[in-house]
């Protein structure tokens, strides 16, 4: 397979993707230079609220964007050492379900109604392996049946048959179906109920360990990445304002405002606070972004730089952050 | 499956019924009657009342219901034309063979017609290829079936004499007409695939499917058409109606012995036992066909075929 000689640690590196959405009313820029790695094996988490630009960043990836509205203005992606914004079709097609894999946010909506979940899953297997017999296909599809604790004999079955969490474990096996070295599992567990978002998240972890997956997972859920992540990132507004190692962001040493309100909404159960604080405020307008700190707006330590001038990235170690209030320390 | 089938046919029963009882006290609330079109207007009231007695007109409007129903239903009987003194159903049959015959070649060409331009505009939208045909579908829809038909004869058999002008006898004879009455519905179809074919492939599942590495050709076909074509089918089912009604201008327009023109001609005479046993078989075509799409339901979406299969359904 020509994509899959080594090139170090590195799987994946983004680098100052711009992406925007634009209709005939309105421009929207929905991802503002994104940058980040993922290693080899490792598991990066893309964390921020709805609306972030999360999901479009991952689509970006696999070059999935709605082909009307959707425009990747900049930036690079490379998978193994080559630019995935480079691809033509058919390079394309060879990595998306073989290489690089993604798991969607909703299964109700993610299968197809009409074929049955083993038709689906081969679909996969067959498109990435030509010379396959059909004996063959059906083995592999029953194995990685059980691989995601579903019953092999279910394969002849529809997608309504399914229980939602099932239904996911299918988006899984889909996804998984061709062992891709980078698996993008965007908002997995958003849709399904608590009991069996735990029950998928140990099938992704498992599998992840078993086939040594790399992985980006995009959550709002600081849980998940406490859990399945080895990076951290934080996106807001299109931007990542704060990134490194999981021990980092979790570590109560210097954040970005917008991370801290993060954990400062979430239940901390060790903790004596009667409330949760939420972060006032909304996203701002991605029509219409502010030309200095795109969080400024809802900062509570905002300071005047914050609103004329953009922050630069601030280093130390693998850590790193976009804020004036940091800008003295690092680089 | 099969029970609901069985189930489906046995309401032929009460749609017939149903028909039946509408046409005829339409026929009773309005002026007219068969003796005065059979005689002329100058013949005297008395020999057209007595004409009226013999041919059983004037009796009261139930008894005259009550007694077709039964005839027809326990002796199989449709009674004699008032106008020819003919069997009805000797003189209906090969007529409605020829329209079935119209009504489902037109069906057939206005989806191998409507369907394909729909798929088309849908994954070029807002290109030339959705422009073009879109624009010429909508214009086509506004045209009424008649001036495809005389335009057709005009050309094709007025002045390059392909095509026979008149007639059902031949393959020849059917290809004017058929597709005299499959464009207008054609221009339906092709509009009705294009907003399902629209939402498809917007679906979550395409993308999972483009996702998945496959070829855009399998996105299209097997992902978003399969799934977008069950809205069309019923499209297409409803549209039999549009067609027999077509059929009526195509027979009339290419002197083909039909039997909506049948109809249409017997109604000046108040032919009641004519014009009901052709709206009955129209309306058992029409009741076959739905279940035929009901039934093609099925067999597209596992969905649908599991509430039929358990007979009821849970939702």
């Amino acid at each position: 397979m020509p994509y899959r000689e080594n090139l170090g640690d590195v799987l994946l590196n983004v680098e100052d993707l711009r992406v925007i959405y634009k209709t005939d009313l309105e421009t929207v820029a929905a991802v503002n230079g994104v940058s980040f790695t993922i290693k080899r094996g490792k598991t990066l988490g893309l964390v921020g609220e709805t609306g972030a630009g999360k999901t479009t960043t991952a689509l970006s990836i696999m070059r999935l964007l709605p082909s009307t509205t959707g425009r990747i203005l900049g930036g690079k992606a490379e998978f193994n050492g080559r630019d995935i914004m480079k691809f033509d079709d058919l390079m394309l097609r060879a990595i998306r379900g073989n290489s690089i894999a993604m798991v969607f946010q909703d299964p109700m909506t993610s299968l197809n109604p009409v074929m049955t979940v083993g038709d689906q899953i081969a679909e996969t297997i067959e498109t990435h392996n030509e010379k396959i017999s059909k004996n063959e296909v059906k083995k592999r599809v029953g194995d990685i049946l059980t691989l995601v604790g579903i019953m092999p004999q279910r394969m002849s079955e529809y997608p309504h048959q399914f229980s939602g969490g099932m239904k996911q474990r299918v988006v899984i096996a889909i996804a998984l179906a061709c062992e891709p070295e980078l698996l993008i599992a965007d908002e997995p567990t958003t849709a399904l109920d608590v009991t069996i978002q735990a029950q998928v998240l140990n099938v992704i972890k498992e599998l992840r360990e078993r086939l040594g997956t790399s992985m980006l997972m995009i959550t709002h859920d600081l849980g998940i990445v406490a859990r399945i992540c080895d990076d951290v990132a934080v996106m807001y507004a299109g931007e990542i304002i704060e990134s490194g190692p999981v021990e980092d962001i979790f570590s109560p040493k210097a954040h970005h405002p917008y991370t801290a309100g993060l954990f400062d909404s979430v239940p901390d159960l060790r903790s004596d606070a009667k409330r949760l604080k939420p972060i006032p405020g909304l996203m701002p307008d991605p029509t219409n972004l502010p030309p200095g700190c795109v969080f400024a707006p809802r900062c509570s330590r905002a300071m005047d730089i914050c609103a004329r001038e953009h922050p630069k990235k601030t280093v130390s170690g693998a850590h790193s952050l976009a804020c004036h209030l940091f800008g003295g320390t690092g680089a | 499956m099969y029970r609901y089938v069985v189930k489906r046919l046995l309401f032929l029963i009460p749609t017939i019924l149903g028909v039946t009882f509408i046409i005829y006290l339409v026929m009773n609330i309005t002026p007219g009657d068969p003796a005065r079109a059979l005689l002329g207007v100058s013949a005297p009231q008395a020999d057209v009342d007595a004409l009226n007695h013999e041919l059983g007109y004037d009796r009261p409007f139930l008894e005259k219901y009550v007694n077709y129903v039964t005839k027809m239903f326990f002796e199989q009987d449709f009674g004699k034309s008032y106008f020819t003194k003919q069997s009805v159903f000797d003189e209906i049959w090969p007529r409605y063979i020829v329209t079935i015959k119209l009504a489902l070649i037109g069906i057939v060409l206005s989806a191998l017609i409507g369907i394909p331009p729909g798929i088309l505009t849908a994954v070029k939208q807002y290109s030339l290829w959705d422009t073009i045909p879109s624009i010429t579908a909508f214009f086509i829809a506004a045209i009424p079936a008649f001036v495809f038909g005389m335009l057709m004869l005009f050309f094709f058999s007025l002045r390059l004499n392909w095509l026979p002008s008149y007639g059902a006898t031949s393959f020849a004879h059917y290809v004017m007409p058929t597709l005299t009455i499959s464009i207008p519905p054609a221009a339906q179809i092709m509009r009705f695939t294009k907003s399902s074919m629209l939402e498809a492939i917007r679906q979550d599942y395409v993308r999972t499917a483009r996702a998945k590495g496959a070829p855009e050709r399998v996105v299209i076909w097997k992902h978003a058409l399969m799934n977008a074509l069950l809205p069309v089918i019923t499209q297409i089912g409803l549209s039999l109606g549009v067609l027999i009604c077509g059929a009526v201008v195509a027979e009339k327009l290419f002197s083909i012995p039909g039997i909506g023109s049948l109809i249409i001609d017997r109604i000046l005479y108040k032919d009641e036992p004519i014009i009901i046993a052709g709206t009955i078989l129209i309306s058992i075509c029409f009741t076959v066909v739905m279940l035929l799409v009901d039934l093609a339901y099925a067999f597209i979406d596992p969905r649908i075929k599991a509430k039929y299969t358990t007979g009821g359904g849970r939702e």
